[in-house]
């Protein structure tokens, strides 16, 4: 789950690490309400999921009220790389003197936590990996004794930062850590993490990125679960109704509604449906062992962008059982549009009983992946040439 | 031969009385495995179809019925309290089945696991088969056959698939595994190939992996230094987007890393063939059979 820069700021306020002061404004009212009363200069900060809002003038400088009314009207509404700003954060402007890299994130190969501090902050820090990896500081973190003063004075000694601040960025490091485990995050980021001209250290930014499967303990946290905030609407119906989908981006989608068993078989579909020579619109992950209503829901789920012209289920039943697949395949069969193509493949567990449920439909039946693939992509071929 | 579970592993369910539990212990002792307790906290001292003892701990469950080998259906929230428990009793192999663990629970598992000598796969594994011998897991037996094709995998379904394709070629299997789809597992590729390599039933290793972390790249490495025996790759995901989750946990691209071409890049330096499709596939296991 991710959470906007304002939650994850709740967050560090929470286990003591400085941040600037501010508020949130869904309008530019609020905007300039929440101005006035810091009585300072401030800056008008887009709260998108999304990285790359700067860029996209999502952040802006204002020195007066009337100034972060008029900036907050600017960027409420905009779309950034296909996401509109519904909120914006306004926080005191700070005079920086030096900007910071800090965060904490998983190390999958090393399987562990990754502590990286860096005294290039501000940018995107693959980039700094990549470019001068002398700037940055990664100290792996055993889980089973856990984060230790001397790694932290490692960390700021060999990562180029002003060291005079050890104590301050030593303290905010452990809390940073104790916030990621305390949250189940999977990500958390201070970038940048800034020395102000008066010496202050404080997070300017905040990225927090949770754990799904960590939920369960921080229920709280589920406050900041915005159906639609990294969703669109068809990824937000699908959440609603316990459906695992992915609507391809929109520089990816062609007309193939997907549906499959198992994560790796469906990938596996849109590769092949791909190479069969039309882009999926989308993938649907039907699961196993679930009933004939939950499939239903999942092709309902698939069929809903008005761009599919038509679906491809491919099951290869282990654990799923095809004649309830087959049962949502009846139940459904009305409510496909008229002649759209719908191309089953149904193996595995139950498949003849799945068949005689089938026989009286219109589908059209294949009996491997490939050929589901290829007779998919010559329908609704077909369909273009026929219109 | 086979590789990690045979005939002779007696094996322990945790979480035997659970629906899963109960739904897939039934399977596995109608494809052989020799299941010789069950472990439900609580029930103690009943039986699990009038046939194996239930315990309340698998310390009792090693003790009295000699069990070596776990296999784990408990919800998440338990997940890593069952995996820790089975470590503590030196269990040589344990398969979790569990999908959903938190990932920073897992992290401190595995390194807990580090340390001691069970080995373990998973978490969100279909489980592992050595064909006709064990069955420690949730995938459909009568697809497989007996034969010289190795087999590790990141996912379940597509296993299936491919695995059945075999079996219609006529080509059989050894061991088939899944290593599990979240980011954090157990066992992965680098030592299973080890695994196959010193496996002499195994003749050709088929390794199918799909985008996110970098598994398949640090095998492809492994493969051109240590590994004699022919290996073919699959990798699943080349259509997929970046920065989403392809239902998989640890299936998911974030910046250049994890990439399908990263790993068709890899496995191609290190003399390893990455068929595009499952058709393909076949034929090139069969071509590095009569090699």
């Amino acid at each position: 789950m991710k959470v906007h820069e304002y939650q994850a700021k709740e967050v560090f306020a929470e286990f003591g690490i400085p941040i600037t002061e501010g508020g949130v404004a869904f309008t530019p009212d609020e905007a300039e309400q929440i101005t006035r009363e810091l009585g300072k200069p401030v800056v008008v900060k887009a709260q998108v999921h999304i990285g790359g809002r700067g860029k996209a003038g999502g952040v802006k400088l204002a020195n007066t009220p009337e100034e972060a009314r008029e900036k907050a009207d600017a960027i409420l509404g905009m779309d950034i790389r296909g996401f509109t700003v519904k909120k914006v954060l306004v926080t005191e402007q700070v005079g920086i003197r030096d900007e910071y890299y800090c965060g904490i994130t998983v190390d999958r190969d090393a399987r562990m936590l990754v502590l990286i501090l860096s005294a290039s902050g501000g940018v995107d820090i693959e980039q700094v990996a990549a470019e001068t990896p002398e700037k940055i500081a990664k100290i792996h973190i055993d889980p089973l004794v856990g984060l230790w003063p001397n790694q932290m004075r490692r960390a700021v000694f060999s990562s180029g930062i002003d060291t005079s601040k050890i104590k301050e960025i030593s303290s905010i490091i452990h809390k940073l850590y104790k916030a990621f485990l305390a949250r189940d995050c999977s990500l958390l980021e201070i970038n940048p993490l800034v020395v102000t001209d008066d010496g202050q250290v404080l997070a300017l930014d905040a990225k927090m990125d949770v754990d799904d499967n960590g939920l369960f303990r921080n229920k709280d946290l589920l406050k900041y679960r915005e159906i639609g905030g990294d969703l669109d609407e068809y990824e937000a119906f699908a959440k609603e109704n316990h459906v695992t989908y992915v609507h391809m981006p929109p520089d990816m989608r062609g007309p193939v509604g997907i549906a499959g068993n198992g994560a790796g078989l469906v990938m596996t579909t849109l590769d092949v449906v791909a190479r069969a020579g039309l882009k999926p619109n989308n993938f649907c992950d039907i699961g196993g062992g679930g009933d004939a209503e939950h499939s239903i829901k999942c092709i309902e789920t698939v069929m809903k962008d008005p761009d599919v012209k038509g679906f491809f289920l491919n099951v290869f039943g282990g654990i799923t059982r095809c004649d309830i697949v087959a049962q949502a395949l009846v139940d459904y069969a009305d409510n496909f549009p008229a002649g759209c193509p719908v191309v089953i493949r149904l193996t595995g567990t139950n498949e003849d009983i799945a068949k005689q449920m089938l026989e009286e439909t219109r589908y059209t039946f294949v009996s491997t992946m490939q050929e589901g693939a290829e007779k998919i992509v010559e329908l609704i071929k077909g369909l273009e040439v026929g219109a | 031969m086979s590789i990690l579970i045979d005939k002779n592993s007696r094996v322990v369910v945790q979480g035997i009385t659970g629906g899963e539990g109960t739904f897939h212990t039934r399977l596995m002792m109608e494809y052989g495995t020799n299941v010789v307790a069950g472990v439900t906290p609580g029930k103690g001292g009943q039986k699990f179809d009038d046939k194996v003892p239930i315990f309340n701990t698998v310390l009792e469950a090693a003790d009295s019925e000699g069990a070596d080998t776990s296999i784990i259906f408990v919800p998440p929230a338990f997940a890593q309290d069952a995996i820790v428990e089975a470590i503590d009793v030196d269990m040589g192999v344990i398969c979790c089945i569990t999908e959903g663990i938190a990932v920073n629970d897992m992290i401190k598992v595995y390194n807990y696991l580090a340390m001691s000598d069970t080995v373990l796969v998973g978490p969100n594994s279909p489980g592992i088969i050595s064909v006709d011998e064990c069955k420690l897991g949730i995938m459909p037996g009568q697809i497989f056959k007996k034969g010289p094709v190795g087999l590790a995998s990141r996912s379940g379904t597509l296993t299936y698939e491919i695995v059945d394709q075999l079996t219609r070629a006529g080509i059989g299997q050894s061991t088939c595994l899944g290593v599990g789809g979240d980011p954090i597992i157990g066992l992965s590729f680098i030592d299973l190939l080890d695994d196959f390599e010193g496996d002499p039933e195994t003749e050709v290793i088929l390794l199918v992996g799909e985008i996110g972390g970098s598994d398949e790249e640090i095998a492809a490495e492994h493969i051109a230094s240590e590994i004699s025996k022919p290996v073919v790759a699959f990798v699943s995901g080349r259509t997929a987007p970046k920065g989403k989750r392809m239902g998989h946990a640890g299936a998911i691209v974030s910046g250049n890393k994890g990439t399908a071409e990263s790993k068709v890049k890899a496995f191609d330096e290190a003399g390893v063939p990455v068929p595009i499709s499952i058709e393909e596939l076949v034929e090139e296991i069969g071509k590095a059979l009569k090699k």
